[in-house]
């Protein structure tokens, strides 16, 4: 259809001359990646650990300095007391308390019994719980360490030997970028198709339009085309950009990755387009777009995982493409799964493009007449 | 200069649309986010594969398995059926015994026992090895007890805070401060930039009040209304979240009025150099979500960051903020902690204020 | 056959009824002057007229098509140029033509020649590759309205076509209409500027969504005993004529 070319062709040129959007789809793609990759990571590190030590021994000094060798926490403050240590923990110059009790040595080599104290600022739960389980390791093999003594029987002891797959470093980047990208491709097309369309229609030449033979459905696509290959060219950049700075692995199939990009991104173009039929000004629109997307951003599964949310979110969670787009770089790109591994995913993703599409087209038509 | 503020306030509450966005989206994510963000690790499901099933690896199993940390997803029978159950995504671990595990403990005293982890996602991954050594060590105490082996150093644990561990406690406070933010900050930047727009703010220049009143006419109905605004947060977070209240209201009200202020001026700032609307909003939008969102502490802890990006944190409102809440309302300490914190925020909102007035003076000449 | 045709249109937006059973029809190659206050109705009565809203009640003729049952046929035959002036600001003016050339199924060898013609008689040549934002309003104008006559349909509408611009240019801009009349093209124009209406061959008013008046601008002013038809509508307005006292 020749109209289709020609709008697709005013399309391109429009973008390409506008100051806000093209930077917008080039340059932001690589600069929240880069941004949000080196920001977005929970590792736990680095813990600072205020010692009360009351006993003073040189098992004391020992344990201590095995917690300092750990590579996990360094020495902050040796506070005298219970109550300047607690201090230490209020104004989180510490976020861990070791409490080593008067006579502790003499109780271990006696009683073949002694007790610490460790405690934890759990504001952040799990960090607490992580501080916790190190400190917890760090002391029980310290008591191995102590009970090997060839004279008496060992106690028996059961080993862990763990492995991590798919990302034996724990690099946070190898987890984060895969999805953020999903994430900065989706929030991209969704915020310009919705301004774009909004845009016609505040300066009226969304009027003119309508007074010209082009259909409805042909102008709409004209819209939609050209963002939806611009997709496709973000993926591009940004799985460049992860391969080149970020090393990120890329086990699956890169084929089927934009396979999925092209059919996920009928899904944000037409939230977009739906989100513009609601909005008379670029400024309505920008407002409500930012709305939804923050939340769908937020509940995504990239911050927190989606098993830990409660049932009710995760229900709301079916209607949040992002989560889909988030949960298949991951499983593709880390795992390297394969269509049969993901293919639950896909379907959604259709099922989710069509109805949203089709009701963007239905409320457009409402609009119009 | 009363009558000045009067108009704006009514010009505020004619506008529904607005005064929708003003109430009701903070209060809608509060809700949300509060209740989604979480990153407690609750029922996580892994595999076993236990081929010889005897009394010990059964027993470690549903110790395990009662913590409420984990949930047996699957069964497996053989070691090959792992790989895919990570790569369909259905198992964050796996839990892998060797044939002879009750047997070796018993006679040879040692026998290792495998733990897979997901590190896809490392932080879980971390996590839940994390517990199931902790787990495991239990087990293995209450075995040796059992066997009057010596017990040795052990370590009692306390969570201060947050005993029972709620992930709202990390999260609910960087919500607060977020949203208030955005809110105040964007409210105000549209205002003025609206202002300029229309051409009416030429006509309130060429009027006998200064440059100081105008700005502060115009903000001062946001700064009431975002007020009311974190009372309404603050009474969600205790209320519907449980969060606690532990140290001076009084205080905590200060903390927020200046706060808000901060903010506010942070909209202004932006609305004096935006042309536009449309450029204000965008500038508020993506300039200052994105990196309050990321580099304030709210989601991710500051002290895993890199040094650069910690720096450009601490420029940030929010990143004072958020301990100054966490500090009033979970550990009830006052001043002397976060005295540091709220000298910050107050330089921040006179500089602000100052920046702005010297651009808002220039653009008069 | 008249070009433009309207029985008994009315269009009601909730209890508020824009336009009251308007009645009207063109001549061929006839100017005709839609005028009234704003408000009255005029915008939403060429948005009928034009396919862009559908009416409550009543029906429209545009070149012997019926509007409402096919819309689609009349906006092939149809030019409008909007108050806004719709062009793409962003686009050349070269770009310009061509995308509406494009979207009216112009072939391109057509289009070439037209955009060169164009050109030449807006003295733009030099200016083609110049973004339309950048051109002066009285350029602009008149680009707009050879865009609008790009398709050569035979009836345009033109909503508000001079608001804005400096006298010396609008009178420019009737030379453009004028030239169009002449060659059989039937125009309807609304403005609310009433010297205006003194350039049309017959004009309508309309007030409060119906037509108090319709007349050649002369017999018009003579029966209202004006000089001017600005003073002839302060006149009607005045006395709240309403439709059906007077005119047609």
């Amino acid at each position: 259809m020749p109209v289709l070319f020609f709008l697709i062709q005013k399309e391109f040129l429009q973008i390409f001359r506008n100051r806000i959007m093209l930077p917008l789809l080039l340059i932001m793609p690589v600069f929240q990646t880069v941004l949000l990759s080196f920001a977005a990571n929970y590792e736990i590190k680095n813990l600072a650990i205020a010692v009360t030590d009351h006993d003073r021994s040189a098992t004391s000094r020992a344990l201590i300095r095995k917690f300092t060798a750990s590579g996990y926490f360094r020495l902050a403050a040796l506070p005298p007391d219970a109550k300047t240590a607690e201090a230490e923990l209020a104004s989180d110059r510490a976020d861990l308390l070791l409490e080593i009790p008067p006579q502790m040595e003499r109780d271990f080599v006696r009683e073949k019994h002694a007790a610490i104290r460790i405690t934890a600022n759990a504001i952040n739960a799990v960090k607490g719980g992580m501080a916790i389980g190190y400190a917890g390791n760090i002391v029980r093999d310290f008591n191995q360490e102590l009970l090997a003594d060839p004279a008496s029987a060992a106690p028996a002891a059961i080993e862990v030997a763990y492995t991590n797959w798919y990302n034996p470093r724990l690099d946070y980047k190898t987890f984060m970028v895969p999805g953020i990208l999903g994430l900065i491709v989706s929030m991209i097309i969704c915020f310009l198709t919705a301004l774009n369309i909004v845009r016609e229609r505040e300066i009226g030449t969304m009027e003119q339009m309508n007074v010209t033979p082009v259909r409805k459905w042909t102008f709409i696509l004209g819209k939609l085309i050209p963002f939806w290959l611009l997709s496709l060219v973000m993926m591009a950049i940004g799985l460049t950009v992860g391969r080149l700075l970020f090393d990120i692995p890329m086990e699956g199939s890169l084929g089927l990755v934009f396979l999925y990009t092209l059919f996920f991104t009928p899904c944000m173009l037409g939230l977009g387009f739906l989100i513009s039929n609601f909005s008379d000004t670029q400024q309505q629109g920008m407002f409500t777009a930012w709305f939804f997307l923050v939340i769908c951003i937020l509940m995504s599964g990239l911050f927190t995982p989606l098993e830990s949310m409660p049932d009710w979110a995760q229900w709301m969670n079916l209607l949040n493409p992002i989560r889909y787009f988030v949960e298949f770089m991951r499983l593709v790109l880390l795992k390297g799964a394969v269509f049969e591994d993901i293919q639950q995913n896909f379907f959604s993703v259709l099922a989710y493009a069509v109805s949203v599409n089709a009701l963007a087209v239905a409320t457009y038509q409402k609009r119009v007449s | 200069m009363f009558f000045f503020i009067r108009k704006e306030f009514l010009h505020i509450l004619r506008d529904r649309r607005t005064l929708m966005i003003l109430f009701g989206m903070p209060v809608a994510q509060v809700l949300l986010f509060g209740f989604v963000l979480n990153n407690e690790i609750k029922d996580a499901p892994i595999a076993v594969f236990d081929p010889a099933g005897d009394e010990t690896s059964v027993a470690l199993t549903n110790k395990l398995a009662a913590s409420g940390y984990f949930h047996i997803e699957t069964r497996l029978r053989d070691a090959g059926a792992i790989e895919p159950e990570f790569r369909k995504g259905h198992i964050k671990m796996a839990l892998v015994f060797p044939p002879d595990f009750g047997r070796a403990l018993a006679h040879e005293g040692r026998a290792t026992v495998q733990l897979i982890g997901d590190a896809g996602d490392p932080n879980t991954a971390s996590a839940l090895i994390n517990y199931a050594q902790a787990i495991i060590a239990d087990y293995q105490m209450a075995y040796n007890q059992r066997t009057g082996a010596p017990v040795g150093l052990t370590a009692g644990t306390r969570m201060q805070y947050n005993p029972e561990q709620k992930a709202v406690f990390n999260f609910v406070p960087g919500v607060m401060t977020m949203i208030l933010m955005l809110i105040a900050a964007m409210m105000t930047s549209i205002t003025l930039a609206r202002e300029k727009e229309l051409g009416t703010m030429e006509v309130l220049l060429v009027s006998p009040l200064r440059p100081i009143q105008i700005l502060l006419g115009k903000t001062i109905p946001y700064l009431f209304l975002s007020m009311i605004n974190a009372v309404v947060v603050v009474l969600l977070g205790i209320f519907v979240f449980g969060m606690p209240m532990r140290g001076s209201v009084a205080l905590l009200t200060a903390e927020c009025f200046l706060y808000m202020f901060v903010s506010l001026a942070l909209g202004i700032f932006i609305s004096t150099r935006a042309k536009d609307q449309m450029t204000a909003m965008f500038f508020s939008a993506l300039g200052l979500l994105m990196p309050t969102m990321l580099l304030s502490g709210f989601i991710f802890p500051r002290e895993s960051m890199p040094w650069v990006l910690q720096k450009i944190g601490m420029a940030i409102p929010a990143t004072w903020f958020n301990p100054i809440i966490k500090g009033i309302m979970i550990k009830g300490v006052g001043l002397e902690v976060l005295a540091t914190q709220t000298i910050v925020l107050g330089g921040m909102a006179v500089f602000l204020l100052a920046l702005s007035l010297k651009n808002f003076k220039d653009r008069l000449q | 056959m008249s070009p433009i045709i309207a029985r008994d249109l009315t269009k009601t937006f909730g209890a508020f009824k824009a336009v009251d059973r308007l009645n009207l029809e063109v001549r061929q190659g006839e100017i005709f002057g839609f005028l009234g206050a704003n408000g009255a109705g005029k915008t939403t009565a060429l948005r009928m007229l034009t396919g862009l809203l559908t009416p409550s009640a009543g029906a429209a003729e545009v070149a012997g098509i019926d509007v409402f049952r096919h819309p689609n046929r009349v906006k092939q035959r149809i030019g409008y140029m909007s108050q806004k002036f719709s062009l793409y600001e962003d686009l050349t003016v070269r770009e310009n033509i061509r995308l509406y050339g494009g979207i009216y199924g112009l072939k391109p060898a057509v289009i070439r020649s037209k955009t060169e013609r164009i050109l030449q008689e807006l003295e733009l040549t030099d200016h083609q590759h110049t973004l339309a934002r950048a051109l002066p309003l009285g350029w602009k104008q008149k680009l707009a309205f050879s865009t609008a006559m790009l398709h050569d349909p035979a009836i345009v509408f033109l909503d508000e076509p001079t608001s804005g611009v400096d006298p010396l240019t609008r009178r420019q801009f009737w030379e453009l209409i004028y030239a169009a009349a002449a060659r059989g093209v039937t125009l309807m124009v609304t403005t609310h500027y009433m010297e205006e209406a003194e350039y049309c061959m017959r004009v309508s008013i309309m007030a409060e969504g119906r037509i108090v008046a319709l007349d050649t601008p002369g017999r018009l002013k003579a029966r209202f005993n004006a000089q001017t038809m600005d003073e002839t509508f302060r006149k009607i307005a005045e006395w709240g004529l309403r439709s059906g006292d007077m005119g047609d």
